[in-house]
């Protein structure tokens, strides 16, 4: 029974990663459109100008169109931990289900009672209720992603559990450990904030595609102007707390960071690459794995231990150990899992047959190699790093997207204060050209986060090999097939929609 | 508090979501009667227009169920989900295709057309009640399951859940719920919509459909009240099979029962004001009758030393409210967190009162910038 088919666990992946993809593609829009709709009804209450009324309308009817399938896509993933990590869910489920049920009772609640006042409330509620359920859908929209990003920071970075062994789980011993963990909150402020990036490209682009065809100009500029704002900061902040989670990341999850930084040997003052092409990545004796780079000195050291001399191990270093650096190898750590393994089983063994000594002594060495329980289950010590291509360009192609996306926002905002964009067709295709790279980089930070901690489900704890249901293989894939093409069917209806409804814009 | 105590507290939660869950359902059971009760697609889109600002409700109640049960008890989220594979993933598929319809049904260039999405309307009203309501029945019936000594959960059914669509238990009491869903769906319509026509026709289907799920619930109650229960011993817990062992929880508990029997006068006289007197209220009076059910077959099925999720494939491994709960400490945490839930309800009622204060009708519809 202990058996484990990796083609299993292979489609279960490949699974929850399509069902995640699809769900992420109109969560951002959803995040950042709900704030800029709250914003530009707050100017039009306040003013009184129809004007803005419009355009809030015009975006609302954008919103909900993808908010619909963002909540379509979005059921499945709460209940796919049960569905296909069960086991998952029982050994940690005592920590992880507790933000899934407050994300909706306190989140999900809140959005959907607000969304319908905000589309059908507009003749029955007074001005000041209708923007208040506006805001309240943007806040309600954005809690659910904080409880749900502080189950995921938590997947990352456990914090705050006890291990049971007469449960066999982990347990919650602080809630608050949990939500105040500085991995979490930095998860959340970076993942919301790109998003609100993502929504911020989205109103420019559309705007700019009006001008070049010269309809609706005001509305565009109003929303060029209130969107490149917002734009901005948010970019801005999605740097610093971009450069928050490389912190992070270098001090709870050092593969995670050498593999997406290319960092094969550990050095003193490391630099980061700013530009490389890899070869032979998961050759790890190598002479050298890059085809060419160019680096930055210092700089990798200087983000993830905010000094530019220390020492950042690399994947040779993580995989087979440093004595110098105090480095444990995998091989050491698989010797320590497995006695936690094992002696689990002994004490199990030993509580049934009512032999309290032989319990207690296993106890004590099951307590002692706890930590490492997860590398008990591991059995190529290779594996302990993620894929490396994927999420090492993925990284580069993100951040430099990051700051491509400043850029423009200041431009735009220049140009538009200057009162000369409308002339600036190259700018306004830019823009236009623009939103998918918003798309691209918001999922490239997932892949990077996600395949990023492989082959743990929870960061040296439980690898996802583990972590799955006990299914036949063929059941996963038939599901799999059937969420690709729903999906699929559905993303068609959702753009052609989309555009057409753009196409007609705001209803004069 | 005693961790019994929240167990028991967690255990009355979940009932009680689950108990919102069937009334909201209201929503699936029009969804059914678009066809039935509207007579063209003007009417239709009536009809589609009036669920269409409560179906977020019903959604959110599901997915809220979903994880305060994984919250409170984790081995039956992990068993059951993992398990009854199939099972789930048709209901979660009939949310799916749920969550766009009303929103794209009728806009332009949709891709699949109009009367896909309708079809996607009925397609989650049909299955998402049925198999709820079959999987619920499972809490009676039980499921082949094995848990190890670690809690690691092993179906062992091919089936993968499907069995449980078989068992004529858990048929009855999906297809109860399922024209229970149509009849407080159709009184919805008559609570809600301005048209005569529609009210007449909605109060007709009132009446057809209180037949039929008086038939299945009756049969459902039978067989509940005659069959051998999965009974739990205190001090070893061992679990048995034990005679009339629900029926004898009802009067265990006499509090339970009365909330049954007062619950199933309440929904019968729902129905009798909307089959006789085409009375719009008779919605709230039905909605207050399947709550204290609903929720006393939960307390059934977890209270009074009784197995809510037993394994027929081995008795030991049927999860009761005490040992498939969360730890402790979580449970505390989250009971200070259900402290929100009684704000939520009051703005929920609010904003319902507010949306539902002009009746659905063309003029209604033509005054909206929002319209499904």
């Amino acid at each position: 029974m202990n058996e484990i088919d990796i083609s299993l666990v292979d489609w279960s992946r490949a699974q929850f990663a399509l069902t995640a993809i699809y769900h992420w593609l109109f969560v951002p829009l959803t995040l950042g459109l709900s704030f800029i709709m709250a914003i530009t009804e707050s100017i039009y209450v306040r003013t009184g100008n129809e004007e803005w009324k419009k355009m809030t309308k015009f975006w609302m009817k954008l919103f909900g169109i993808n908010f619909v399938i963002g909540a379509a896509t979005g059921i499945i993933l709460e209940f796919e931990f049960g569905t296909n990590w069960s086991n998952y869910s029982w050994i940690v489920g005592d920590i992880f289900g507790a933000p899934l049920a407050v994300e909706g009772i306190m989140a999900f609640f809140l959005e959907s009672t607000f969304i319908v006042v905000m589309f059908f409330g507009w003749n029955k509620v007074s001005k000041g209720f209708h923007l208040l359920s506006t805001w309240l859908v943007a806040v309600g929209s954005n809690l659910s992603a904080l409880w749900i990003l502080v189950a995921n920071g938590w997947m990352n970075y456990p914090v705050g559990m006890e291990f049971n062994p007469e449960t066999a789980r982990s347990e919650m011993v602080s809630f608050w450990d949990l939500v105040l963990s500085p991995y979490s909150v930095n998860k959340f402020l970076h993942t919301v904030s790109s998003s609100y990036v993502v929504a911020a490209l989205f109103v420019v682009g559309v705007s700019s595609w009006f001008l070049l065809k010269g309809r609706h100009v005001l509305l565009a500029k109003r929303s060029i102007m209130v969107a490149s704002v917002f734009g901005l900061i948010s970019a801005l902040f999605v740097a610093l707390t971009g450069d928050g989670s490389a912190y992070h990341v270098a001090q709870k999850q050092p593969a995670k960071l050498a593999a997406i930084e290319g960092l094969y040997e550990g050095q003193e003052g490391a630099g980061l690459v700013l530009f490389g092409v890899l070869r032979d990545s998961r050759n790890f004796n190598a002479e050298s794995n890059y085809h060419f780079k160019v680096e930055i000195p210092g700089l990798l050291s200087l983000l993830g231990y905010r000094d530019a001399n220390a020492y950042v191990p690399g994947m040779r270093d993580l995989i087979y150990g440093n004595k110098i650096r105090g480095i444990e190898g995998v091989h050491e750590k698989m010797e320590k899992g497995r006695l936690a393994v094992t002696s689990l089983a002994e004490y199990k063994a030993a509580r049934k047959k009512g032999d309290n000594v032989g319990a207690e002594a296993a106890l004590a060495t099951f307590r002692e190699f706890y930590n490492y329980i997860g590398y008990g289950y591991i059995d190529d010590p290779e594996s302990i790093i993620p894929p490396i291509p994927l999420t090492f360009y993925s990284f580069h192609i993100m951040v430099a997207l990051g700051f491509y996306f400043i850029l423009l926002f200041a431009i735009l905002l220049f140009f538009m204060i200057k009162k000369k964009l409308e002339g600036k067709k190259w700018l306004l295709r830019v823009a236009l050209l623009s939103i998918p790279l918003g798309y691209l980089s918001s999922q490239l930070g997932w892949v990077v986060a996600e395949l990023g901690r492989q082959p743990w489900a929870i960061q040296d704890i439980l690898p996802v090999h583990k972590a799955t249901s006990h299914l036949d293989t063929s059941a996963v894939i038939v599901t799999f097939i059937l969420f690709a093409v729903l999906f699929t069917a559905l993303l068609i209806a959702e753009i052609r929609i989309m555009t057409r409804a753009i196409k007609n814009g705001p209803k004069e | 508090m005693e961790l019994s105590t929240l167990q028991q507290y967690w255990w009355i939660i979940v009932s009680l979501l689950g108990a919102i869950l069937v009334f909201l359902m209201f929503v699936q059971g029009g969804q059914t009667l678009l066809y039935t009760v509207a007579a063209n697609d003007e009417e239709r889109t009536l009809l589609v227009n009036t669920l269409g600002r409560k179906w977020e409700l019903t959604f959110t109640t599901l997915v809220t169920f979903g994880g305060a049960f994984f919250a409170s008890f984790p081995l039956f989220y992990a068993t059951s989900f993992g398990g009854a594979y199939w099972v789930w993933m048709i209901i979660l598929f009939g949310f799916i295709v749920q969550a766009v319809s009303y929103e794209y049904r009728k806009k332009a260039s949709n891709f699949l057309g109009t009367a896909t999405y309708e079809w996607f309307l009925f397609l989650n009203g049909l299955l998402a009640t049925v198999f709820i309501g079959a999987a619920v029945g499972t809490f009676f019936s039980g499921s082949a399951f094995f848990v190890d000594d670690y809690n690691l959960s092993y179906w062992m059914n091919k089936g993968r859940g499907l069995e449980a669509a078989l068992n004529i238990t858990n048929l009855a009491l999906g297809l109860s719920v399922f024209f229970l869903a149509r009849i407080t769906g159709a009184m919805y319509f008559m609570m809600t919509v301005d048209h005569d026509k529609i009210v007449k026709r909605a109060s007709k289907q009132v009446l057809l459909n209180a037949i039929l799920f008086l038939v299945f619930f009756l049969s459902f109650v039978v067989i509940l009240l005659t069959e051998n229960g999965f009974a739990v011993d205190p001090v070893s817990s061992e679990v048995s099979m034990v005679p009339y062992k629900y029926l004898h929880n009802f009067l265990d508990m006499p509090l339970v029962l009365i909330l049954f029997l007062a619950g199933v006068l309440l929904v019968l006289f729902g129905i009798y004001k909307a089959a006789f007197k085409k009375s719009g209220v008779a919605f709230w009076w039905t909605v207050a009758g399947i709550i204290p059910v609903v929720l006393s077959l939960f307390l059934v099925a977890g209270f009074n030393n009784t197995a809510f999720y037993p394994s027929t494939y081995d008795l030991n491994s049927s999860l009761t409210i005490y040992n498939a709960s969360s730890s402790h400490y979580t449970l505390t945490a989250m009971s200070y967190v259900s402290l929100f839930v009684p704000f939520v309800i009051a703005y929920i009622a609010y904003a319902w009162r507010k949306i539902n204060k002009v009746k659905v009708s063309n003029d209604e519809l033509e005054q909206n910038t929002h319209v499904y």
